[in-house]
């Protein structure tokens, strides 16, 4: 415990994320809060099943859903997944410059999906009057799908504070498990896309 | 520690030491005072309502404040009261029982508790800012929807903020119980009152997140226009009452699993014997928080949901009799043959056996779904949830805080007037809530503001208010002994009661590190182990090193100030924009204190271990 956490490739641990007991706790309590956040998402989908139907005379799913871009935006959430776990690869090596090229990528590639996101919501609301007021469906829709969303414009503010902080500082045993978290957190929001674009998008195709 | 407290400290520094603390301990004491201020609150507004319901056609209160009125008696007990005042014990005690330093998350554990107290000031500001929430506890839609004014606002603005402070002290708790044990403390030689923390965390892990979902549907529906219970546009207001129940039925778990833990910590100490089937007792733990999710449909067996749906739900709510059973029948075999030693704590543990065995059988009664349709928004649900709220969890509390009272304070409470609260009170409960069976199977329905005469229903009511005077006294005797024992309290030494689990292995109160070295652990009830082996303390499992500690910190408090501030702003900014500026203000504070919790290192400090040699062992 000495106040020197710094890294070097003979003095590195296996896993510098959980070398800590503080670096443990926070792998598990992030586990643990991943679980609450599955009860979360899991409430909004049971909302959303409840109400997909109920559209109140304005447009339907099938009228509204184009599978184009909603695949684009499955392509660049799961690859940022991707990306994220090379960064934790090189972060078990040691090598700094390597992590934060690749948590770069996550970043943009994460910025790509949100960027479309914000697209496909002004595309709904302008061209078809379909907005959170319009109807039940309306409502569960944006809630549902926006609160991946926001999941994602948070997860995206935590990477960039966590880039931007350690940016100078190299890895070390106090900042590892904090990059580590993230990226559970990130695999977590990709998770939640898949049952978003099987449930939503897909199943709201099928007539 | 030992130095600072000798000397003599302001009440500035008193009151910053207490906002900044990240010690487990204090933030007990913040629990305690935090719940107990708003069981006291909420004991006044069941007063009130007592009051009313005294006589036939009262006028003491009005209709709509009578509405108010049990909503925040109900809200106030449950959330403000209960929850915290065991959150309260859980951390004064889990990281003894386990011979840990603190908690995992020192500064979430804070951070916990800050967000309960706002959340639960935020609430009760309604009362001041143009009335409270009327729409019942349980705030069903469309008449939450509908209810004017802020109240239903508040509701779901204060109880969103105490609800995610209650999920942070949850998660904190469960990865103390799996990463912070003393070596040789497995997880089944852990005392049952941590057994039951560590089940009503994930309890709260899985159940707090569906009310998350269901306030933030009523809020914005409330505020924002959307259509989720507006029928007009589709929208379906059973929706809440699934979510609300998700989280409702687990919750009345989270209130009763941790009395049971700590009834049998209780029944083994005074009975000078080891818990009759201590394997039983976790796993019928566990069965029971299982179970609880399982059930929540049984609150609304009279929407229609069907036979089917109706049948299930009955089924399963009858199978959680089966471990809980296991439970009573545990505890009588604990005192079986046992050298029992009865005073206040044994007292209240014992009066909570028949009392909450009375409310399981209406329990099962209420569960049969056919039945239930004549039960159901009656007085008989009353009673039934006053038998094993206040016959298990406020017993449990009362039972726990004499119990623990010398660890967590150093003194002990008067045994006389402990005697003294537990009868009044006892009798009192019983004479309150037994005849509410009757009246609510002759048909008198719940949250009705008043009755007609010569029903049959006008001594019952009388006796039930006579009975709820007495708990008052009850409640005011003990209290007179908390400020009685602060004052001229006996100091019983470290191990008061004869104790067999580690928090009795330490000083009383504890010393902030809590374990110079950490216990080695060699079996179940670790402390009674050494006793019996002639030795009497624990051996400790690590020579004398440094300690790491972490800081404490003003930020926990600046986030909560924040959120309070910001939810204030939420709920006016329907009426004039310039309130977004308390919302900005109030959001800057609170992300604000988080982008310097992220941004600045903080490694705490170490306690060397030459100044621990120096201190008296």
């Amino acid at each position: 415990m000495s106040h020197d956490h710094s890294l070097n490739p003979e003095t590195m641990p296996a896993e510098p994320e959980k070398a800590t007991l503080e670096g443990k706790n926070k792998f598990l309590g992030l586990w643990f809060f991943l679980g609450g956040e599955t009860v979360l998402f899991a409430s909004l989908f049971g909302t959303y099943l409840a109400l997909k139907n109920s559209t109140a005379d304005g447009p339907t799913s099938n009228e509204l859903f184009g599978l184009g871009l909603v695949f684009l935006m499955t392509i660049l959430l799961l690859t940022s997944s991707l990306t994220s776990v090379y960064a934790m690869y090189h972060m078990k090596n040691n090598d700094f410059k390597k992590m934060q090229l690749w948590l770069g990528i996550t970043a943009l590639l994460g910025v790509g999906f949100l960027a479309c996101e914000i697209y496909e919501f002004a595309h709904y609301i302008q061209e078809y009057g379909f907005t959170f007021r319009s109807s039940a469906f309306g409502s569960a829709f944006y809630t549902l799908v926006g609160f991946h969303g926001g999941h994602v414009l948070f997860g995206l503010c935590w990477l960039m504070a966590l880039m931007v902080r350690n940016a100078k500082r190299g890895l070390n045993l106090y900042n590892a498990p904090k990059f580590n978290t993230f990226s559970l957190y990130w695999h977590f929001i990709d998770v939640v896309w898949v049952f978003i674009f099987t449930v939503v998008y897909l199943m709201g195709k099928v007539v | 520690m030992s130095i600072a407290a000798t000397q003599k400290r302001g009440f500035g520094s008193f009151l910053w030491d207490y906002l900044t603390t990240v010690d487990h301990k204090k933030i007990a004491h913040l629990y305690l005072f935090g719940g107990g201020f708003f069981f006291l609150l909420g004991g006044l507004e069941a007063m009130f309502i007592r009051i009313q319901l005294i006589k036939p056609e009262n006028d003491f209160l009005s209709a709509g404040l009578y509405n108010e009125m049990i909503t925040m008696h109900g809200t106030t007990m449950i959330f403000l009261a209960a929850m915290p005042l065991l959150l309260g014990l859980m951390n004064a005690v889990m990281p003894l029982q386990i011979g840990a330093r603190d908690v995992a998350f020192p500064f979430l554990n804070s951070l916990g508790f800050w967000l309960f107290m706002f959340g639960g000031i935020l609430l009760n500001c309604s009362w001041f800012l143009g009335g409270a929430p009327d729409a019942g506890w349980t705030s069903y839609a469309p008449l939450s929807i509908q209810s004017p004014g802020h109240g239903v606002d508040f509701y779901v603005l204060g109880l969103q903020i105490s609800g995610a402070g209650t999920l942070i002290g949850g998660i904190n708790f469960l990865v103390t119980v799996v990463t912070m044990r003393a070596p040789g403390m497995t997880y089944m030689r852990m005392p049952l009152f941590t057994w039951a923390t560590f089940i009503t965390s994930v309890l709260i892990l899985f159940a707090f997140p569906a009310l998350t979902v269901g306030l933030f549907l009523l809020m914005f529906d409330r505020m924002f226009g959307s259509a989720f219970f507006d029928v007009a546009l589709g929208g379906n207001s059973i929706i809440w009452q699934h979510l609300f129940w998700i989280f409702g039925h687990p919750e009345v778990y989270i209130l009763i699993l941790p009395a049971f833990g700590l009834f049998s910590d209780i029944f083994s100490t005074f009975s000078r014997k080891r818990l009759f089937g201590y394997t039983a007792m976790v796993f019928a733990t566990m069965l029971i928080a299982f179970l609880g999710f399982m059930v929540w449909a049984h609150h609304m067996f009279t929407v229609g949901l069907g036979p089917v749906a109706n049948s299930i739900f009955a089924i399963a709510t009858m199978a959680i009799a089966v471990p809980t059973g296991i439970k009573i029948f545990n505890w009588l075999a604990t005192m079986w043959g046992g050298s029992i030693e009865i005073n206040s704590a044994m007292l209240w543990s014992l009066g909570f056996i028949p009392t909450f065995t009375i409310g399981g059988m209406t329990g099962v009664m209420l569960g049969s779904s056919v039945a239930d349709y004549q039960y159901h928004d009656t007085y008989f649900v009353v009673a039934h949830f006053h038998y094993v709220i206040v016959g298990g969890t406020v017993f449990g509390i009362l039972a726990g805080l004499h119990y623990w009272w010398p660890k967590m304070f150093g003194r002990i409470l008067n045994e006389m007037m402990g005697k003294i609260s537990f009868w009044i009170f006892f009798i009192g409960f019983h004479l309150t809530f037994f005849v509410q069976h009757f009246l609510g199977l002759m048909g008198m329905p719940r949250r009705y503001w008043v009755f007609l005469e010569d029903q049959g229903l006008d001594m019952g009511n009388l006796v039930s208010t006579i009975g709820a005077f007495f708990m008052a006294v009850g409640v005011i005797v003990f209290l007179i002994n908390i400020i009685y024992t602060a004052v001229k309290g006996e100091k019983p030494g470290d191990d008061p009661w004869g104790g067999r689990t580690l928090e009795w292995a330490t000083a009383s109160p504890p010393v902030y590190y809590n374990f110079k070295q950490l216990p080695l652990v060699r079996g179940l009830d670790p402390l009674w182990i050494e006793k019996t082996e002639g030795k009497g303390k624990m051996t400790p499992a690590e020579p004398v090193g440094d300690i790491h500690m972490p800081n404490s910190s003003i930020l926990p408090f600046m986030m909560g100030l924040g959120f309070f501030i910001a939810g204030i702003g939420f709920i006016f900014q329907v009426d004039h924009s310039a309130w977004l500026i308390a919302v900005y203000a109030g959001m800057a504070t609170a992300i604000g204190s988080m982008l310097i919790r992220s941004l600045k290192d903080d490694h705490g400090y170490h306690i060397h271990k030459e100044e621990l040699e120096r201190e008296a062992d």
